[in-house]
């Protein structure tokens, strides 16, 4: 499994795209026909992952908004499962 | 029927039934010499718009070959603007630079391009035509607007001892995905199929062969294999029950709840000209005939999997049984399910080929309408 630093930058993977969706009351992830719908936690990891922000300045960003700590392991778990599944990548 | 359901997830539009290929399993239907009237780029748009609305979010764009519609990229482009996932399922003929450029910049997210064989002559005999050069070409094209690769390949007895070489092509074209679909024994597919029908030796070679390829080429390429159902004991939960996530709209504007149904008798399917896509999602009998399990006969209907499985394909039970309420004979559960054994046993022995190979065009078409 592969494992993501705090200062990586994901960034969604080529040929996904997020986005809400009103119908369904939630975060979706689109790919060549497909369709996963994400749990609240996942789609507001996804949605901070812009390849711009860190994996550090993303946990502290998540952690401020829903006035929780130590969020880090959970986001990192679920961020090697997103890379594992191309959802994220690791722009060079 | 059961509860209200779900949103139509995945929309698909058969734009046309035109198509410069002739392949011998296609899934559209024999007789679409028939329809002749095609719904204009308004009545798609309109469709396209209605559908979001409910919640759709996969756009196939589909056919037939839909490049020969011209309005493809008006098309591309407004799915794009309403938030579809926009999928073009292509042949490749008649994909050139300008084409693919204009698709781009509309918004296309994904390219699905189809492969008859590995070879020139196979491909070239098993569509018909002669497309093998340009479909390499076309691949190429895909590749340098950067879209991930992926190829589709549609197997059956005259091919599928090929595997291996068609593996070796993806692979040199850099391909990331590649569908080793079997054929799905309807339409042109069902009149060709005991020429199609693969042994299951061959079919046993084919997945070893795939299996050892994967080994090779790791993540590099994904590589699907889908088994012809006739050799599964169990039947696939088609469409995840009619009306559940798929809808599909062929050329001239009718609403289908897979590809096939139209065939099924004593089902009226409503047309997008006439009603809205809400209506006919939740409010036509043909969309709600096959809905939750008060349709199901024996043994379905006292089976604790039919809630994973639905019964499995309607149409492949009208095909084989003469009634789509029937379970699909693939389940070895079936009391009809010797026929499915007797297509498979045929296709053990080794025959004289003396039956032809029916090309899906417009005069075969013809032909078996007028029957």
């Amino acid at each position: 499994m592969s494992t993501i630093g705090a200062t990586a930058r994901p960034a969604l993977g080529r040929g996904f795209r997020l986005q809400w969706e009103p119908a369904q009351n939630a975060h979706v992830l689109l790919y060549p026909e497909g369709m996963v719908k994400l749990n609240m936690s996942a789609g507001e990891i996804m949605k901070r992952c812009d390849g711009a922000r860190t994996v550090a300045e993303i946990t502290a960003d998540l952690e401020q908004a829903f006035g929780a700590s130590n969020l880090s392991a959970d986001v990192t778990a679920f961020m090697s499962f997103a890379l594992e599944h191309k959802w994220l990548e690791l722009p060079a | 029927m059961s509860a209200r359901p779900g949103p139509p997830l995945w929309l698909l539009l058969e734009l046309t039934y035109k198509c410069p290929l002739h392949c011998v399993y296609c899934s559209n239907p024999t007789d679409f010499a028939r329809t002749t009237d095609e719904l204009g780029t308004e009545d798609w748009i309109r469709v396209m718009r209605e559908a979001r609305a409910l919640g759709a979010v996969q756009l196939g764009l589909s056919g037939g070959e839909p490049l020969m519609r011209e309005d493809l990229e008006t098309i591309a482009a407004e799915a794009h603007s309403l938030g579809f996932y926009t999928n073009l399922i292509t042949s490749g003929v008649g994909l050139n630079e300008v084409r693919i450029k204009a698709l781009k910049d509309a918004g296309l997210d994904h390219i699905q391009l189809s492969f008859q064989d590995s070879t020139r002559q196979m491909n070239d005999f098993l569509s018909s035509t002669r497309t093998f050069e340009l479909k390499s070409k076309v691949a190429a094209l895909i590749k340098k607007h950067d879209y991930p690769m992926v190829l589709n390949v549609v197997l059956h007895r005259l091919n599928i001892d090929h595997v291996e070489q068609i593996l070796e092509m993806a692979e040199g074209m850099q391909a990331e995905y590649v569908e080793l679909a079997n054929t799905q024994y309807y339409g042109w597919g069902w009149a060709n199929r005991d020429q199609l029908l693969p042994s299951r030796e061959q079919v046993r070679r084919a997945e070893e062969v795939t299996q050892r390829f994967r080994d090779k080429v790791g993540q590099r390429m994904k590589i699907y294999f889908v088994v012809p159902d006739y050799f599964e004991r169990r039947p696939k939960p088609c469409m995840n029950g009619l009306g559940s996530v798929f809808l599909n709209v062929i050329p001239d504007g009718t609403a289908l709840p897979c590809h096939a149904a139209r065939m099924l008798p004593g089902l009226e399917f409503p047309n997008v000209r006439t009603a809205s896509v809400e209506s006919i999602w939740f409010d036509s009998p043909g969309f709600n005939h096959f809905r939750g399990d008060s349709w199901m006969k024996e043994p379905c209907r006292s089976c604790p999997e039919k809630t994973k499985d639905f019964g499995g394909c309607r149409c492949q039970a009208y095909l084989f049984t003469g009634d789509a309420a029937n379970a699909d004979p693939v389940c070895d559960l079936s009391p009809h399910h010797h026929l499915v054994e007797e297509a498979v046993a045929r296709a053990e022995r080794p025959r004289v080929e003396e039956k032809p190979l029916l090309f899906r065009d417009l005069r075969n078409s013809q032909t078996l309408s007028s029957r």
